[in-house]
């Protein structure tokens, strides 16, 4: 666990725009990026990110001026705003690292009809494709330039 | 103190392995040193389900980003593009895209036909047996026919079209430009005891099944087996030399940061255009104040990468995503000099199946496609799966400015200085990649591709590192001779991808491979007065 230096309230507010940033669905079947599992993942993952992330929600503290999780929802959704417009790097890191985790759990892979499995040792299919679409290209003359 | 070699080689990766292998026969005794370790086919990342997240951790493509302990610092803060590579066994060949194309014949002549930078002391046809020899030792799959290029017969048949492949022949062929299934190392049929291509996924951070040809598992198998000496977490600190300003061996740190001196009959340094200038800077004596055999000056100047120029589309049908090798096909319609551009030299542009899902979401969202809230779920929905991208890797001609230098404050863990980079792209340069990336939008186009973008560089795209201790024949204006010997010291080789005179506009792997092995046969047709 690597996240011992967020505080709680930076944990809660973490969690609140990782729900900010990717909703539930109910039309798609998918969970938010808040969901339990997800957000433990982002937790998990936090390592090499940590600082970064830090960074990124100090920015948005004090942009909501105290507590993100605590705005009303339509204030959460300006500063969420103007947040995404003015974070910078930092901000970049901390979304990466939401959508990596997200876009890795099985139920949100299965919903984008993805088989959640590891690609070795079963691989996939690719199809041969149609090779005569090569023959205008064999027919051209050799156009590498002649060295003497 | 450990037993005299007869040759010490510095690095396992592309260049590395191929000279022991080619050495081997000549029951010399030769030793390699690897800063890295083997990495075992059951750590890469395609083993697991989170595969492509590992490309932003332990395997990414950024040594800075990636750390592991085995990895050295670079400060790349002044240049565009960043540094790619890998220190294990078989160096950068474990973190590639296996695109395979060969240097052409004109790349070596090209202050003669087009009155820029300096021609090669040797050409295309003294290293045609060589790029053969490696084609056939590193398992390549390809087509032959191919108008582009001088004749050639890859040993295995061409990686499939798949769904963006067919979308892109046809592209081309509406527009009359060329393309061509693209020359690779991954094994299109079982080969040498490798398995053939079962579509994993991207190919680039290793390969679980081992169909794509990293030297761990093509050169160094043999090589072992004849007796060549592979050192692991081994780094070389500096290049040492005797009275006589010859090379007289190493000194490294080992796995436990224990200093060791290696002594050496024939040193011979296999890393890159960033990591052997570094250690040739590195090492300072009274002989060589500035550097190893820098008597011109030129260790670590005229750096030269490819400059990538990216640009990229949205079709309405699934494609292939992140099933398959990631590049199948290439076109060097725009490759030679046309006088009626306003640049001179030229590019290869290499086509890109897909991506997977996390790089998808990551893209489209720092490219600000990716809303959040509500519509996020929809609009992913339309890109998924969806993109085809075209990258003109362009060709940079050496310019002194561009260089490699030793950073005065970061040190790798072993506290050795590490490299610091001063990098610009050329006016030139630029011209050819505004050239591709219009190029590439009419192939976007006719290929039904819309939401067009371009990322141009590549900013994590320096994979290809040249050009910093140059091969020529006069030592004033060369750091190595045509046959890869130092100019200033007889025993010291230099076999990878710094002593390049100028870059074409092609992935380097294959053209490092044939020099290396054309040196060493140069060594070995000359070993009765190798040091004259």
């Amino acid at each position: 666990m690597h996240s011992a230096e967020i505080t709680a309230e930076q944990i809660r507010d973490l969690r609140v725009l990782a729900g900010t940033i990717i909703p539930a669905s109910e039309a798609y079947g998918v969970p938010g990026a808040d969901d339990e599992r997800i957000f433990a993942d982002i937790l998990r993952s936090l390592a090499r990110d940590r600082e970064d992330v830090c960074q990124a929600l100090a920015h948005l503290t004090r942009l909501a001026g105290g507590a993100f999780a605590d705005l009303q929802p339509e204030r959460r959704v300006e500063v969420a705003t103007q947040f995404r417009e003015e974070g910078g790097a930092p901000l970049a890191i901390l979304v990466r690292l939401v959508l990596l985790c997200y876009y890795r759990d099985d139920r949100v892979m299965r919903s984008l009809g993805q088989e959640p499995r590891a690609p070795f040792p079963q691989g996939h299919l690719v199809e041969q494709g149609d090779w005569s679409l090569l023959d205008p290209v064999r027919m051209r003359a050799p156009m590498y330039r002649r060295v003497t | 103190m450990h037993d005299k070699v007869d040759v010490l080689i510095i690095g396992s990766g592309a260049s590395g392995a191929a000279v022991a292998w080619s050495l081997a026969d000549t029951r010399m005794r030769i030793l390699c040193l690897e800063q890295g370790d083997w990495v075992k086919p059951t750590d890469y990342p395609s083993n697991g389900r989170d595969w492509e997240a590992r490309l932003f951790s332990d395997f990414a493509i950024n040594p800075n980003r990636r750390a592991r302990p085995t990895d050295y610092p670079i400060n790349d803060d002044n240049s565009p593009i960043k540094v790619v590579n890998f220190n294990g066994v078989g160096g950068s060949t474990i973190m590639y895209t296996a695109h395979f194309p060969r240097l052409h014949p004109s790349d070596f002549k090209v202050r003669t036909l087009d009155g820029v930078a300096d021609d090669w002391p040797i050409d295309y046809e003294t290293l045609e047996p060589f790029f053969a020899e490696n084609d056939r030792v590193m398992g390549v799959s390809g087509l032959a026919g191919d108008p582009a290029n001088p004749p050639k017969q890859p040993p295995m048949p061409p990686l499939p079209l798949g769904k963006s492949g067919a979308r892109f022949g046809k592209a081309m062929n509406q527009l009359g430009w060329h393309w061509w299934p693209s020359d690779s190392t991954i094994a299109t049929t079982d080969y040498e005891g490798r398995g053939r291509c079962i579509n994993l996924g991207h190919c680039t951070p290793g390969c679980a099944q081992g169909a794509k040809a990293s030297t761990d598992i093509t050169y160094w198998p043999l090589a072992l087996r004849a007796g060549v000496e592979l050192r692991t977490l081994c780094r070389v600190r500096e290049i040492t030399v005797d009275e006589h300003g010859m090379a007289s061996g190493v000194i490294y740190y080992d796995a436990d940061g224990n200093e060791h001196f290696q002594p050496a009959e024939v040193v011979i340094l296999a890393g890159n255009g960033v990591g052997t200038p570094r250690l040739m800077l590195n090492s300072v004596s009274s002989k060589f104040p500035n550097g190893i055999a820098n008597s011109s000056g030129l260790v670590g100047k005229n750096l030269m990468f490819h400059p990538y120029a990216l640009t990229y589309g949205y079709v309405d049908e699934p494609l292939d995503g992140n099933r398959g090798p990631p590049l199948c096909l290439w076109s060097q319609e725009f490759y030679e000099t046309d006088p009626g551009r306003d640049f001179v030299r030229g590019y290869t542009f290499q086509f890109g199946r897909g991506f997977g899902a996390i790089m998808e979401a990551i893209v489209s969202s720092n490219a600000g496609r990716l809303p959040w809230g509500e519509n996020h779920h929809e609009v992913y929905r339309k890109l998924l799966n969806r993109r085809i991208g075209i990258s003109a890797i362009c060709e940079d001609l050496p310019e002194e400015h561009n260089r490699v230098t030793l950073d005065p404050d970061l040190k790798d863990s072993h506290g050795i200085p590490a490299p610091k980079l001063d990098y610009t792209i050329s006016a030139n340069s630029l011209k050819m990649m505004n050239h591709g990336i219009a190029r590439a939008k009419e192939i976007l186009t006719a290929a039904g591709a819309g939401n067009i973008c371009v990322e141009s560089p590549i900013v994590n795209g320096g994979w290809h590192l040249l050009g910093t201790a140059r091969m020529g024949t006069d030592p004033e204006r060369s750091v190595v001779n045509e046959w890869g010997r130092c100019h200033d010291v007889k025993n010291l080789f230099i076999v990878d991808g710094s002593i390049w005179v100028t870059s074409g506009g092609v992935n380097a792997t294959s053209t490092i491979q044939a020099l290396a092995l054309y040196i060493a046969d140069s060594m070995k047709q000359r070993l009765a007065n190798l040091f004259d």
